[in-house]
């Protein structure tokens, strides 16, 4: 098998006296989609954040391997270096796209921070590249001027993965990508997501407490509870017979 | 001069603000914090610009301290007459004569020499201050030269406008390091801080921070490959002078719509006309 993408190793970090993780280890190959899914308050968001770089753990490291084949300790980087991967190789989509995005600066002007972020200097090749990605994102690039807060709350979501997409990046964080939009607006953005994440070969690490959104993105599955990992596996596997008594509660629990 | 210590500020204070300068000199666009003083006039009248002219003057100086290009007005008479009083320097408002000048939102015609020194009063002196509201997060951003937020900006102008719309206050590259403020000059002075041979120093009395920009240094407008920085200028003719290269005020006449256009820097007008 050839080299993982990110690998984790051990991960512990408690908020004071509550542990949120418990020698969590975790794996990405190249253009994988990995779900990470568990109940509230399993530690599944404090893992992202961990993985990002945000949280520093109590014990264990994040290791990333770059495009020219070098690993680095995550947590070891300085600010800069880390802060370059965020804008260049890793993208983050989270479920509130009006966080993520600046509501006082049109679609156009969203898509195209990153590139400028970069260092592209060429309006005309930034506006292509905003269009362009509008209409990967099934937005109709007639609206490239128009401000976010004229988007519906699917579009916005939208929009915030074109944002995050058109620098390329290697490997993409979401969580919860799909929170709080209708079941119809669901199924079309998680089509898209699949869509594009297969076309551009990038590899996802996908936190969601909905198994439906597991199944249908992503090709492995690790199950959170207290902290720890309990199960892993492929999601077909892991779904249609789980070995672990929570994850038995977690599958019958799904409205068939 | 009685009762004051030269140029009013006190000796330790002066030399409080000329090492903030040289920190500034030394870093040429970062902003140094310093201790600014309460000054006898309020916040906005050039608070930052007067306690860095008090810190480099010395007794045979000559000073011209200019308000929107002229010498004449409310800001500049009152700083020269300041300095005349408290230091009991020469005081001009030839450009030529000067060694140092203080100035409010303009950069004089009359090419500047190495010899003297321009003192800019600054009101914002964080050209992210509009786009990015933390102060914390700014700094980060200097440090890290993180300055795509800023060509976010310039693309919603174009996208919008068909130009970038900013006509003064125009943010810079300093060094090909540091984004600055260049005070609220009209863009049109902008290419006047590239490579100038004067010292150029700004000062910023309410947000107490003071920035330099070395004789010689790269400036450059922010722009993109495909709409490059084009400073705008009023089409006319100085009706004074006649000079179509300076920088026009534009003047309303009448209720009619009548208006002329006159050079803001009133030295270079005056001197052009004696010269006819």
């Amino acid at each position: 098998m050839s080299a993982t993408l990110l690998s984790a190793r051990e991960l512990s970090f408690a908020f004071g006296p509550i542990p949120a993780l418990r020698g969590v280890s975790v794996d990405l190959w190249p253009g994988e989609v990995l779900a990470v899914v568990g109940e509230s308050g399993s530690g599944k968001t404090t893992l992202l954040n961990v993985l990002l770089g945000r949280l520093r753990p109590d014990a264990g490291a994040v290791w990333y391997r770059d495009e020219a084949g070098h690993l680095a300790d995550v947590h070891a980087m300085a600010e800069p270096e880390l802060r370059r991967l965020h804008r260049s190789d890793w993208g983050f989509v989270q479920q509130d796209a009006k966080a993520s995005l600046r509501m006082a600066v049109s679609a156009g002007g969203n898509i195209g921070e990153r590139l400028m972020a970069q260092g592209a200097r060429h309006y005309g090749n930034i506006r292509a590249a905003a269009a362009e990605w509008l209409e990967r994102v099934e937005i109709d690039p007639a609206r490239i001027d128009d401000l976010p807060r004229t988007f519906s709350g699917g579009m916005l979501q939208r929009l915030q993965i074109a944002r995050v997409l058109v620098t390329h990046p290697r490997l993409v964080f979401m969580d919860e990508p799909t929170g709080g939009l209708d079941v119809s607006v669901q199924a079309r953005l998680l089509d898209l997501i699949r869509k594009l994440v297969s076309r551009l070969g990038i590899a996802v690490v996908l936190v969601t407490h909905d198994l439906g959104v597991a199944r249908l993105l992503a090709e492995r599955l690790i199950v959170m509870q207290g902290g720890r990992v309990v199960e892993h596996g492929l999601t077909d596997q892991v779904l249609d017979d789980p070995q672990h008594p929570y994850t038995q509660l977690l599958v019958s629990s799904v409205l068939q | 001069m009685n009762g004051y210590n030269f140029a009013y500020l006190d000796e330790q204070t002066k030399r409080m603000i000329r090492r903030a300068l040289l920190k500034a000199v030394a870093i040429p666009g970062h902003q140094v914090p310093f201790g600014s003083r309460e000054m006898p006039m309020p916040y906005g009248w050039g608070t930052g610009g007067i306690q860095i002219t008090a810190s480099v003057l010395g007794p045979a100086d000559v000073l011209k301290v200019i308000d929107q290009g002229a010498d004449d007005t409310t800001n500049a008479v009152s700083i020269r007459r300041f300095f005349a009083r408290t230091a009991g320097v020469r005081t001009t408002t030839r450009t030529a004569e000067a060694t140092v000048i203080q100035t409010r939102h303009r950069i004089p015609e009359t090419k500047l020499r190495e010899d003297q020194i321009l003192v800019y009063q600054v009101p914002q002196p964080e050209p992210l201050w509009r786009l990015v509201p933390s102060r914390a997060e700014t700094r980060r951003m200097h440090a890290l030269a993180e300055y795509g937020v800023m060509h976010v900006r310039l693309y919603e102008d174009i996208a919008r406008l068909g130009q970038v719309a900013i006509s003064y206050d125009y943010p810079v590259m300093v060094n090909g390091r540091y984004l600055m403020s260049p005070s609220p000059i009209p863009a049109f002075d902008n290419p006047k801080m590239h490579r100038m041979a004067a010292l150029q120093l700004f000062g910023a009395g309410r947000e107490k921070r003071i920035y330099a920009v070395p004789p010689y240094t790269e400036v450059r407008s922010l722009d993109f490959d495909d709409h490059p920085f084009r400073p705008a200028r009023a089409p006319q003719a100085c009706i004074l002078c006649g000079a179509t290269d300076s920088y026009l005020d534009e003047v309303v006449t009448d209720d009619r719509g009548g208006r002329m256009f006159v050079c803001s820097d009133t030295d270079y007008c005056a001197g052009r006309r004696a010269a006819a």
